[in-house]
């Protein structure tokens, strides 16, 4: 019964609208007899499917707005206004068939990345190849990946290899050379190359699919602002019916109470905002950042003081050994290289791939102690080696001349981080490495500052002059070096103390906490951790600076957005209020007025799916 | 038991409060949340006093079409 009558919903709709169209063509013929009867019809006809919902709701005890709309429908054939009752039902459809069409281009953004997911994969079965449905293909099944192909599931490559388009996980679009043993992503298109995958994760577990989730819930994250006007239009139905009684028994006019019932139904002040936020949040995730919801788009918009994590986030993250320079005869790169291999610092893999080029290394286990933000102290052959930063000398008390010093600080001016070697307490020599900056470092952090933010800070556990060098080179107005994880906390904390509405900005490897306790957290790239991910409120997930400048410009665009349909919505109340007590507007023309400015706050909200990174 | 129910597009915002009331008044539904966007329903109930047939029947008779 109920799906019958969805579906009279629209044959209500054009048939209704025809009898009134051929109403007016007998008036305009002067035909005045049967227009009567027709008009009667169209009401009836759409009358029908409106009451019907209505009643359903109120089974469960529910005023909805279609209880409204019946109510002035059978008050205007009441007193006879038969033109009245037809129109008004007529535009109530008509309206929310439109409404419905628009709202679903909202969501096209979304739907233009959902487009991107595979739907058949090539299975690997008894040593045939069979083409499946990408729903069909189980947890470890082997799938075949051909040039051209579409990689069906998340999983690791068990044979060939293939240049890999990523850029809808990614944003590079530069196809990336992967091969056994490599771990690729469901969505990603092998340009060459053949592989055979064997599937980690299928279905709705993969990173695509995960990320089309979040970015719809997302969507429906209510800001402040949504979760009062929610509140508010529970008792604003109700309240209207309410005050449209008092309206009859103060006028005694039934005309004039149901033209007060018909306008004052709330459309476009509770569409507004979720349609400003779901066309920002979707304008976003084409541009590879995820915002996750209205009260994170809310908070952005606000922030002022804007913290870089450097190392991944500043720079490109890929620290390489440019330089070793030794005091001693022997070589013994090999013995750092295999005590290094113990840490999983960046600088310690920088460290241990420059010695895979000329050594080979073991797989052996060292006595190794790790000592976080300094280095570490290890043995190799009974002797004892200390390697790290200026801090774990003085720590371990071993002397650097001051010669040695002078070169050191000469390479850090330069933005190069330098790590010491010493054998037995005597510095034996050192290792300069570094770190390039992203290239478009320097223009976004421009621009963040041009679109409002105050206060660029730099954190840091690399020491003060490497600091000091990027920031100068990036713009940025404040530094902290040679930071312990837990420092960057406290820094945040004292901003927070002082008013300052925070943002870090981390490449989540080791930045959940300091991204939790920020007022907004941005993750940088995917390829952090699944908890900096789920922490964040904000993820960027091709990783470039210039896509979170569009992400904060957008935040401001959207709330702003936000509040013009607020403001639309609640003037057209207004108005049409006057226009109701000086007799200007009637049930038909509110009706009119009404489903307009919901159609136009929809309209107003869809400019932010056009709205471009500059 | 907690489950999503894919609906075809929701026309307006105040769907989802006749839809959540709608299907909160069903004896066994712990609780009840509609995503307007993404047109979905996550219920929280409780398997031995109703079933998702049940609630699906209850969003059919407010006037949505289940998806899938």
């Amino acid at each position: 019964m109920a799906q019958k009558m969805t579906k009279f919903k629209s044959i209500a709709m054009i048939s209704s609208g025809l009898v009134i169209a051929l109403a007016f063509l007998l008036n305009l013929i002067g035909a005045n007899h049967s227009i009567d009867i027709l008009l009667v019809v169209a009401t009836v006809l759409t009358g029908i499917p409106i009451v019907y919902f209505a009643l359903q709701a109120l089974k469960f005890k529910y005023m909805s707005i279609d209880l409204l709309v019946s109510i002035a429908i059978i008050g205007a054939i009441v007193i006879g206004e038969y033109v009245e009752s037809s129109v008004v039902g007529f535009l109530f459809l008509f309206g929310s068939f439109l409404e419905a069409r628009t709202l679903a281009r909202t969501r096209e953004s979304i739907q233009s990345l959902m487009a991107l997911a595979p739907d058949e994969a090539i299975l690997l079965k008894d040593g045939q190849e069979v083409k499946v449905a990408v729903g069909d293909v189980a947890l470890d099944d082997i799938v075949i990946v051909k040039a051209g192909g579409k990689v069906p599931v998340d999983g690791a490559i068990i044979s060939g290899e293939a240049q890999l388009n990523e850029a809808m996980m990614t944003g590079e679009s530069v196809p990336r050379e992967k091969t056994t043993g490599e771990a690729v992503f469901s969505g990603t298109i092998v340009d060459e190359g053949y592989i055979k995958v064997q599937a980690k994760k299928v279905g709705e577990d993969t990173a695509f699919n995960q990320i089309i989730e979040l970015v719809e819930e997302a969507q429906d994250q209510k800001s402040q602002t949504e979760k009062f006007l929610d509140r508010f239009s529970q008792y604003y139905t109700p309240g209207v019916v309410i005050l449209s009684v008092i309206v009859y028994l103060m006028t005694q006019n039934l005309h004039l109470a149901i033209t007060f019932l018909v306008i004052a139904c709330p459309g476009a002040l509770v569409i507004g905002a979720p349609v400003s936020n779901v066309s920002g949040i979707g304008n976003a995730a084409k541009n590879g950042v995820l915002l996750k919801g209205g009260d994170a788009v809310d908070r952005f918009k606000q922030a002022t003081t804007f913290m870089f994590d450097k190392t991944g986030t500043l720079t490109k993250g890929e620290p390489a050994v440019t330089n070793v320079v030794s005091f001693i005869e022997a070589d013994w790169l090999f013995e750092v290289a295999e005590l290094e291999r113990h840490s999983e610092h960046h600088l310690g893999r920088a460290i241990v791939d420059y010695a895979k080029k000329t050594h080979s290394l073991t797989d052996q286990h060292l006595d190794v102690t790790l000592i976080k933000g300094q280095g570490l102290c290890g043995f190799f052959d009974g002797q004892q080696y200390t390697i790290g930063n200026r801090r774990l000398m003085d720590a371990q008390s071993i002397e650097i001349t001051s010669a040695v010093n002078k070169q050191i600080e000469a390479e850090e001016a330069e933005g190069k981080t330098v790590v010491i070697v010493a054998k037995e307490a005597r510095v034996i020599g050192y290792l300069v490495i570094n770190d390039v900056m992203r290239e478009e470092a320097k223009t976004a952090l421009a621009a963040l500052k041009h679109n409002g933010a105050r206060d660029l800070v730099m954190l840091t556990g690399d020491n003060e002059k490497t600091a000091q060098y990027v920031a100068k080179q990036l713009g940025i107005t404040s530094v902290r070096a040679e930071l312990q994880p837990k420092d960057k906390l406290e820094e945040i904390k004292q901003r927070q103390q002082k008013g300052e509405k925070v943002v870090m900005v981390g490449d989540g490897v080791n930045d959940a906490p300091a991204l939790a306790l920020s007022d907004i957290g941005i993750a940088m790239g995917l390829s952090g951790t699944d908890v900096a991910i789920e922490t964040a409120d904000v993820v960027v997930m091709n990783d470039r600076l210039d896509k979170l400048v569009h992400a904060y410009r957008l935040a401001k665009a959207t709330v702003k957005n936000r509040t013009q349909n607020i403001a639309i919505a609640l003037l057209t109340v207004f108005f049409l209020l006057l226009g109701v007590l000086n007799g200007t507007i009637h049930l038909a023309s509110g009706m009119f007025v009404h489903e307009a400015s919901v159609l136009i706050v929809i309209l107003n909200g869809m400019r932010l799916i056009r709205y471009q990174p500059k | 038991m907690l489950e999503t129910i894919k609906l075809n597009q929701l026309g307006c915002p105040s769907c989802v409060k006749k839809i959540e009331s709608g299907v909160k008044q069903q004896d066994g539904v712990n609780s009840v949340e509609v995503l307007f966007n993404s047109s979905k329903v996550k219920v929280d109930f409780d398997e031995a006093t109703v079933t998702r047939h049940d609630i699906e029947m209850v969003i059919e008779k407010l006037g949505y079409t289940i998806r899938g």
